[in-house]
């Protein structure tokens, strides 16, 4: 065997060279990130803006400096509200655009159709929603409320009350059945009794049977995982029935406040919600969250727990690639686990060992203005339990 | 004691169901009988009185705008269903399929209007303080919102019965849709008989949406809703007829809101679905058979 002549080496170590420095301007550039959210349909007006505030976040970031010296470019997808539309997105941000991860989801659906794009590309997905738990990808970062964050400190709350009967009222799918099956469990766990349980299709506007049922079943107080249009129909119909929120209250746990924005707020003035994070906390770190959305989006904007924990997701990201030291979906999650506690608009958070977020629940009550005022909280940050004890006992999520 | 109460109370509610999905059968039944027409745009008919409901009556708060909102809504939908029965059903009514086909493409285009101009989240019609109340009889308490939409209905049965049996429009309407060629052969014009006829039909729908907008929020989407109840009220009551349209809604909200207090209301939509295909395969002329030569071709 001879030796290549001196001339193809020479040309093979400029062509090597000329590959490094291609490399080496690639590092320096910019970093891809995905963000994808229904920016059409019927969840766009919730979707929007969660991305206006993961977009915000990254603007920040990109303000002090980047992410290990780099700048981030965030690529915008839109989901369309529609779960294929979802996966199919997701799947060109990931094998065409090249993001390192992604930041989106809303409706479980939309999460259950995405999971196994991430699973096969092993990419990195940041969900911002509360759902229904009995779930854990290795490649989801869940920061949205597990069911024991939102929905069983909301009962713990109306058992502190004083409420011993109670009406579960919810939209058919799989969140309000999740949710209902893990209260009615709880609920009976503590002696206390369960009036009725009623589904309406989604979107459905008719509750005069419901209303009907309520009225015989004379509950001390109604969970309601309504979603989207049927709170209004539901709030309209039970307030002409002569029925009102001081009389007989309403615990929700799909209204916000741009719900209550939207839906004016004298309908559901009164009523109760639970959830992670309320616009009126009186914390520094809040207070500047809140005034810096405003500036960017308009006075007249209003912020959600949705919202917040997409912000929250862009910054938790940041700083476990920090601590990885690269920007590797799998060196990401397992440094996001290990994170410190840290501060953020909702808070002190961090990412639990199964990948969801540790967090406080809050109970607020709504006021004529759509605001919540926070009457109550849980006294420490609450561990995620992807799989309620009582509802799904023996199950838990296997170490990712 | 209680279980009396509630099968009271939900006789009520299916009656106030029942005129609800008539209000909105209707308009169908009026186009579908005279002109053999399937309107898929009904629903965005319905949804249009729903937003006019709440343009007016966020202009003019209380019980005047409601009263000026029926009015408004029944002529904004009727000029809007005469547009679409001359620009489109006009010219196509020789052809069902493509009717059915273009008159589903133009639901479509209205939904998305509406997404575009109105928002894609509900809005909220504001009824007059006085309605968000409910009459007391014993135990039982009956929203007078519902009980107003209950006598909505029966008037504007009432009206229709007289306008068709009473009017030269109902006997050139009647006689139209016995024999269409004759009735041409005998000079009458049978095309503006057509658009006055689908215009009223618009205009109830019109009028079926602000009585929506008084128990829900008008959304884009919210014909979508009570479109498919009202076919089946049209297809039970025997396609084209009025009176067999109004026993078969009574029929139809009085099952679900029986059904619905044993079993929830996603099942009750299966069980009543279930209920008109039997009663299609048994008697499948419908309630009433029309005597119409429309029928016949």
């Amino acid at each position: 065997m001879h030796q290549f002549p001196k001339g193809v080496s020479r040309r093979m170590a400029i062509l090597l060279a000329a590959t490094a420095l291609v490399g080496c301007s690639k590092d320096s550039g910019p970093v891809k990130v995905g963000v994808l959210q229904s920016l059409t349909g019927t969840m766009a007006i919730s979707e929007v803006t969660v991305k206006n505030a993961e977009l915000m976040a990254i603007e920040e970031i990109n303000a002090a400096g980047g992410v290990l010296g780099r700048q981030l470019e965030a690529v915008v997808e839109d989901g369309a509200s529609d779960p294929v539309t979802f996966s199919q997105k997701a799947a060109k941000l990931i094998e065409s655009n090249k993001v390192v991860t992604v930041f989106g989801g809303w409706t479980s659906a939309s999460r259950k159709a995405m999971q196994p794009v991430f699973q096969r590309t092993n990419n990195l997905l940041w969900y911002p929603v509360q759902f229904e738990g009995n779930e854990c990808s290795p490649n989801i970062m869940y920061s949205g409320a597990q069911p024991n964050q939102q929905i069983l400190p909301a009962l713990d709350w109306a058992v502190a009350q004083g409420f011993k009967n109670y009406f579960l009222v919810g939209s058919d799918y799989v969140f309000p059945r999740t949710a209902n099956l893990i209260l009615k469990t709880h609920i009976a766990d503590r002696k206390l009794a369960t009036a009725g349980e009623e589904y309406v299709p989604l979107g459905g506007a008719d509750f005069s049977t419901v209303i009907a049922k309520i009225q015989a079943a004379k509950p001390d107080i109604i969970f309601s995982t309504l979603n989207g249009d049927s709170n209004v129909a539901f709030f309209k119909q039970l307030a002409a029935a002569g029925v009102s929120t001081t009389t007989l209250p309403v615990m929700s746990f799909s209204i916000g406040e741009q719900e209550a924005q939207a839906m004016g707020p004298q309908l559901v003035e009164g009523s109760y919600a639970a959830w992670n994070y309320f616009q009126s906390l009186d914390t520094p770190e809040n207070k500047a969250f809140v005034a810096a959305y405003k500036k960017k989006y308009g006075e007249t904007a209003v912020v959600t727990d949705p919202m917040v924990h997409g912000y929250v997701n862009v910054y938790q990201w940041k700083a476990a690639v920090e601590k990885a030291g690269s920007f590797d979906p799998t060196a990401v999650r397992k440094a996001a686990v290990a994170l410190a506690d840290g501060p953020s608009p909702m808070g002190g958070v961090k990412f639990a060992p199964n990948q969801s977020l540790v967090q406080t629940a809050y109970i607020g009550q709504l006021d004529a203005a759509g605001q919540f005022k926070i009457i109550s909280k849980s006294p420490t940050p609450i561990q995620p339990e992807p799989y309620d004890r009582l509802a799904f006992p023996g199950k838990t999520c296997a170490p990712a | 004691m209680d279980g009396v109460v509630l099968a009271l109370g939900q006789g009520f509610n299916g009656l106030s169901v029942a005129s609800l999905y008539l209000l909105a059968a209707l308009g169908l039944a009026l186009s579908f009988g005279l002109m053999r027409v399937i309107n898929m745009a009904h629903g965005e008919l319905l949804m249009l009185g729903g937003y006019i409901a709440y343009l007016v009556m966020k202009a003019v708060p209380g019980t005047a705008g409601l009263l000026l909102a029926l009015p408004a809504a029944f002529a904004g939908s009727a000029l809007v269903g005469a547009a679409i029965e001359a620009v489109l059903i006009r010219r196509l009514a020789a052809r069902p399929l493509d009717t059915l086909l273009a008159t589903w493409g133009l639901s479509l285009i209205l939904q998305q209007a509406a997404r575009n101009i109105f928002g894609p989240i509900g809005v909220e019609v504001r009824a007059p303080a006085w309605m968000n109340t409910a009459v007391s009889l014993g135990a039982l308490s009956l929203p007078t919102t519902r009980i107003l939409i209950i006598v909505l209905c029966a008037v504007l049965l009432g009206g229709l019965a007289l306008l068709l049996t009473r009017t030269r429009i109902g006997l050139l309407v009647r006689a139209v849709n016995q024999d269409r060629m004759m009735a041409a052969a005998v000079g009458i014009d049978v095309r503006r008989v057509d658009m006055v006829m689908f215009a009223l039909g618009s205009g109830v729908a019109g009028l079926a949406g602000v009585a929506l907008g008084l128990l829900g929020p008008v959304t884009p989407t919210v014909g979508q809703s009570y479109i498919v109840p009202a076919f089946l009220v049209v297809v039970m009551g025997g396609l084209g007829s009025i009176t067999g349209s109004t026993v078969a809604a009574v029929i139809l909200g009085l099952f679900s809101a029986m059904v619905q207090i044993f079993v929830d209301v996603s099942v009750s939509q299966v069980l009543m679905l279930v209920l008109v295909i039997a009663f299609i395969q048994f008697r499948p002329q419908g309630v009433l058979a029309p005597r119409s030569r429309a029928l016949d071709a």
